[in-house]
């Protein structure tokens, strides 16, 4: 197999005889993608299938008076046609709250609405037919009587006592808050010499993933079971759900993911139209298809950010930081999702704020409102751009405000590199980081102070460059304490079990899912290693509750760090089964044994002493010759889930360099810089890529990408001419670069990497605009996406 | 035949298909639903993502925003028909060798793409290869590796001749 590219593993415990730690071996699922050989579930074909299109109410607000389906029943190929009411016979609703988000309240929603649509796009009448067209026609034959209700659409006054409640029951808008202080934050302000005060608006965005959702679920009553082919991050999770809520057991529930055509965040929740798929093909006793198309994406994928942030710090003229402050208002539709809440990404930021730095004076105020929009919910690296937006624009605010230059004021005040553990102003707890070293090395890998000389010619030339920083923390490998704590059924835990086939190869099935990170690429690189066979004798089973371990999936960076962990135990307890069955037909002793690329050797010498094909082939066939009360083991199941830290921070900085058209405010990005700390990187091209896309994401949010809506709560660019997108054209090449600081955790010591490149880019861009800008005097730009638009107003020439 | 339907025939990766289609059926729809060619992806449907990419009489095209009865005549080639030829191998195996894809969504439309901007012989820079592949999404690669791929692919071919 070719070695695309080499690092050295920073880890001795890993350095196995044809360790693939470290290694950036090639996916083994690239191929026949690239032959056009995926199985998406938008391909699924199976027998008697039909297919669902939904009604969605037009309005943001609307009692539904009443739905009239009756010239539907006849049209071409209709199967069915089912309102809100018909389906919650079928299926119960859900609530999206958790325990420990305290106070955190939201209504029951209906797989289709009953009585009230609540937003643009929320089903309101489902038809299945014979084909989706056939379905789509048909919808057009329904009549709604709707009446209008005021849509409450601006989270600033969705708290007035003048604003309608969206859900009277509930008593106000307010879905949670949170408060926080640490330290003595009015002292902190008092030390300062200088406060700087700033509100950051964070526009809402989406995943638009290539795939839109897809999901074919079919009922088979002949023996009770509900087969559901989705492409889900969390399998397991939907087992539960499904089963929790069509009123089965989850044994009754299989959930089969394949390939997925992209997911960020966006397909590891509980959608409304998925659920209602899944309920229509229990109602009917037959298998049911719903992909969303493009307009339907961009009114029910989850939306994401929508934060106003009004912030301040204070420093020092030496650039101590004395104090931070937030008051974050963030509007989350009109229901908090399903199971994992709309709270999550607000509590994030009360979190995060800071978190690089020494300062332990801290207030924080959160608040999550409802509106009559599209749901918002956890997306690619949430909360993390909004705090890092938040904290790093306060910081080079402050450099230019005390004189400093951006690098020694960060210099001067984040976490020491030997000052772990540590613990942040808000409590969270970081094992061991490497801001210093991090920056040190982007400093390096950038070549600043020519930069700056270069930036600074070049003004005097009417050219307008910057450059601008973000040093950043990463929630990764999260325990029980993400959402195991607070009532959810998400496995923190995850494993794997691995068999020996009569050929010697092994088969991993792991809990981890796969949407292209290249998950099943690291879970064969751990096996491989630590089991001790060639890679092209693993074969990696992901994605079947049905066969895979009970696991969390793949979300919060976690599928390495806690996937990879279980299949790298997994391996070691197979090699000691394997090493038991070859040292009792050897006459060995099992601890003088090895198993080195696919053999049995002597493991001080190295010494050949049989291929494992040899030592199962005497298992399977010959367990007659093997001594008496000898049984071997060729299957075994470890799992592992973090217990000494509730979350693996991961750190790292990112710095842009951009240049700004002052007359028609387009900016083009010049060169990105990205020095990550992911612990022990398993597969260094891998790693690599999953930042440079998490960084395309971050700067897609950054400049981009906006979900506009008017005041009656109508997305006015829900497609992809008017929605813009990072393309090739624009993006710039990405430099990576690692610092490797293991946690001692996991033996393998790998932290997640698949969500720092979103949560640091937008902070640099921004910063690199305002830097670009300063000489203008223009108006920090603190308000994304950064549109010609804002620029030019910023320049005051519009 | 009604109104709404209307017979075709064309060649899809060189073998004769005729069918009775509905006039309003996309070409993307028409191999993907009846001939079961999946590697023809559907992202957006309205021109912008480029995930279903073929070649249409030796042309890269948008095969959702084609009729399928404007096909009739025509020589239609999906993902499935060039990697089953070998004519896109190398292609393949760059994108493979590099991680030029993730979850692998836009790479049948993509390495179409791609094969039209190299089949003129040249090596493109790599300003003119991120500005040929601007009308294919990837949201997953942040399109670096994928312009690494196309250019070392170029590179290799033109060291060959």
């Amino acid at each position: 197999m070719k070695i695309a590219e080499d690092v050295v593993s920073g880890l001795s415990a890993l350095d196995r005889p044809n360790s693939y730690i470290g290694r950036s071996v090639p996916r083994p699922n690239l191929e026949r993608l690239t032959q056009g050989r995926g199985q998406y579930v938008s391909d699924v074909v199976l027998p008697r299938m039909v297919h669902v299109a939904y009604l969605r109410s037009p309005h943001a607000h609307a009692r539904i008076k009443n739905i009239e389906t009756s010239r539907v029943k006849s049209a071409p190929g209709v199967v069915a046609v089912v309102t809100g009411a018909e389906l919650a016979k079928v299926i119960t609703p859900w609530i999206g709250v958790l325990t420990h988000l305290k106070g955190i309240k939201s209504a029951p929603q209906h797989a289709i609405a009953v009585d009230r649509a609540c937003w643009q796009g929320e089903a309101v009448c489902a038809v299945v037919a014979r084909s989706r067209a056939e379905a789509e026609d048909a919808c057009a034959l329904i009549e709604v009587e709707y009446e209008p209700l005021p849509a409450v659409t601006d989270a600033e006054t969705a708290l007035d006592r003048a604003t309608p409640v969206i859900h009277p029951e509930l008593g106000d808008n307010l879905t949670f808050e949170r408060t926080l202080v640490a330290g003595d934050p009015d002292q902190g302000f008092a030390d300062s010499d200088e406060v700087v005060e700033a509100t950051f608006v964070f526009g809402r965005h989406t995943g638009v993933t290539n795939e839109p959702r897809a999901i074919v679920a079919d009922f088979n009553p002949g023996e009770r079971r509900l087969t559901v082919y989705q492409g889900t991050q969390a399998p397991h999770m939907m087992q539960n759900l499904f089963a929790k809520h069509l009123g089965l057991e989850e044994h009754e529930v299989r959930v089969l993911t394949k390939d997925v055509g992209g997911s960020f965040g966006i397909k590891v929740h509980t959608y409304a139209d998925e659920m209602a798929t899944a309920a229509l093909a229990k109602l009917l006793k037959r298998p049911v298809k719903f992909v969303a198309d493009r307009f339907e994406s961009f009114i029910t994928d989850i939306h994401a950010r929508d934060h106003r942030v009004r912030a301040k710090i204070g420093v020092k003229k030496d650039g101590t930081i004395t104090a931070f402050e937030i008051d974050d208002l963030t509007g989350i539709g009109p229901y908090s999702v399903y199971p994992r809440t709309s709270g999550i990404e607000a509590n994030q930021v009360v979190n995060l704020v800071g978190g690089p730095y020494t300062c332990p004076n801290y207030r924080a105020l959160a608040r999550v409102v409802f509106q009559n929009k599209n749901v918002m919910c956890q997306y690619r690296a949430v909360g993390h751009p909004i705090a890092t937006a938040v904290t790093e624009g306060l910081i080079e605010l402050a450099a230019a405000r005390v004189g400093m230059d951006v690098v020694e004021l960060r210099r001067r005040n984040l976490i020491a590199d030997d000052a772990y553990p540590a613990v942040g102003a808000a409590g969270i707890k970081f094992e061991k980081l490497s801001h210093h070293a991090s920056l040190d090395k982007i400093l390096a890998m950038m070549d600043y102070q020519k930069l700056r000389t270069e930036q600074g010619e070049l003004r005097a030339r009417g050219i307008y460059r910057g450059i601008g920083f973000a040093s950043f923390i990463e929630v990764t490998n999260p325990s029980a304490a993400f959402y195991g704590v607070g009532g959810a059924r998400i496995s923190s835990q995850d494993g794997a079990t691995l068999r020996l086939d009569a050929t010697g190869a092994v088969f991993v099935h792991s809990g981890a899912t796969e949407q292209g990170q290249g998950a099943e690429s690291v879970l064969a690189q751990c096996v491989a290693t630590s089991f001790g066979v060639p890679l092209e004798r693993v074969r990696v089973i992901t994605g079947d509750t049905d066969h895979t371990p009970y696991g969390g999936g793949t979300w919060a960076s976690r599928a390495a760090g806690i996937g990879g962990e279980a299949a790298w135990q997994a391996g070691k307890a197979l090699r000691a089964s394997v090493l038991a069955a070859a040292a009792s037909i050897l006459q060995a002793d099992p601890k003088a044994l090895d198993i080195r690329a696919g053999i049995v050797v002597d493991a001080d010498t190295g010494r050949e002493r049989m291929p494992l094909e040899e030592v199962a082939r005497v298992v399977y066939f010959r367990p007659d010759t093997l001594p008496p009360g000898f049984q071997a083991e060729f299957v075994v199941t470890r799992h592992y889930v973090p217990r000494a830290w509730p979350f693996a921070f991961t750190n790292g900085v990112q710095a842009s360099y951009l240049e700004v058209d002052t007359k028609t405010g387009l900016i083009r990005l010049l060169k990105h810089w990205c020095v990550e700390d992911c612990g022990t990187v398993i597969n260094p091209q891998l790693v690599d890529e999953q930042l440079r896309g998490g960084i395309v994401q971050g700067i897609g949010a950054a400049l981009y990408e906006h979900c506009l809506y008017d005041e009656a709560g109508q997305l006015l660019n829900g497609n992809l001419m008017d929605y813009l997108l990072p393309m090739a054209n624009e993006m710039p090449d990405i430099e990576v670069g690692h610092v490797v600081t293991p946690t001692a955790d996991s033996e393998l010591g790998a932290k997640g990497a698949g969500e720092a490149g979103t949560a640091g880019a937008p902070a640099s861009v921004m910063n690199a605009l305002n830097d670009a800008l300063r000489p203008l005097n223009a108006a920090p730009l603190l308000d994304m996406p950064f549109t010609p638009q804002r620029v030019l107003k910023a320049l005051r020439r519009i | 035949m009604s109104a709404r339907h209307l017979d075709i025939s064309m060649r899809v990766n060189g073998e004769a298909v005729s069918a009775r289609v509905e006039a309003r059926k996309t070409l993307v729809d028409f191999l993907r639903d009846d001939l079961s060619l999946t590697g023809t992806h559907v992202g957006c449907e309205h021109g912008v993502c480029g995930a279903c990419t073929v070649r249409f009489d030796g042309e890269a095209v948008r095969s959702c925003l084609l009729l399928a009865v404007q096909c009739d005549g025509a020589e239609v080639e999906t993902i499935e028909g060039l990697a089953d030829s070998g004519e896109i191998a190398d292609l393949q195996a760059a994108f493979a060798r590099r991680n030029a894809l993730q979850c692998g969504y836009c790479t049948p439309g993509m390495l179409i793409g791609a094969h039209e901007l190299l089949a003129s012989g040249t090596v493109p820079s790599r300003t003119v290869i991120r500005e040929h592949i601007s009308g294919n999404y990837c949201r997953c690669t942040g399109y670096q590796a994928i312009v690494d791929a196309i250019q070392q692919v170029a590179q290799a071919r033109a060291a060959v001749k």
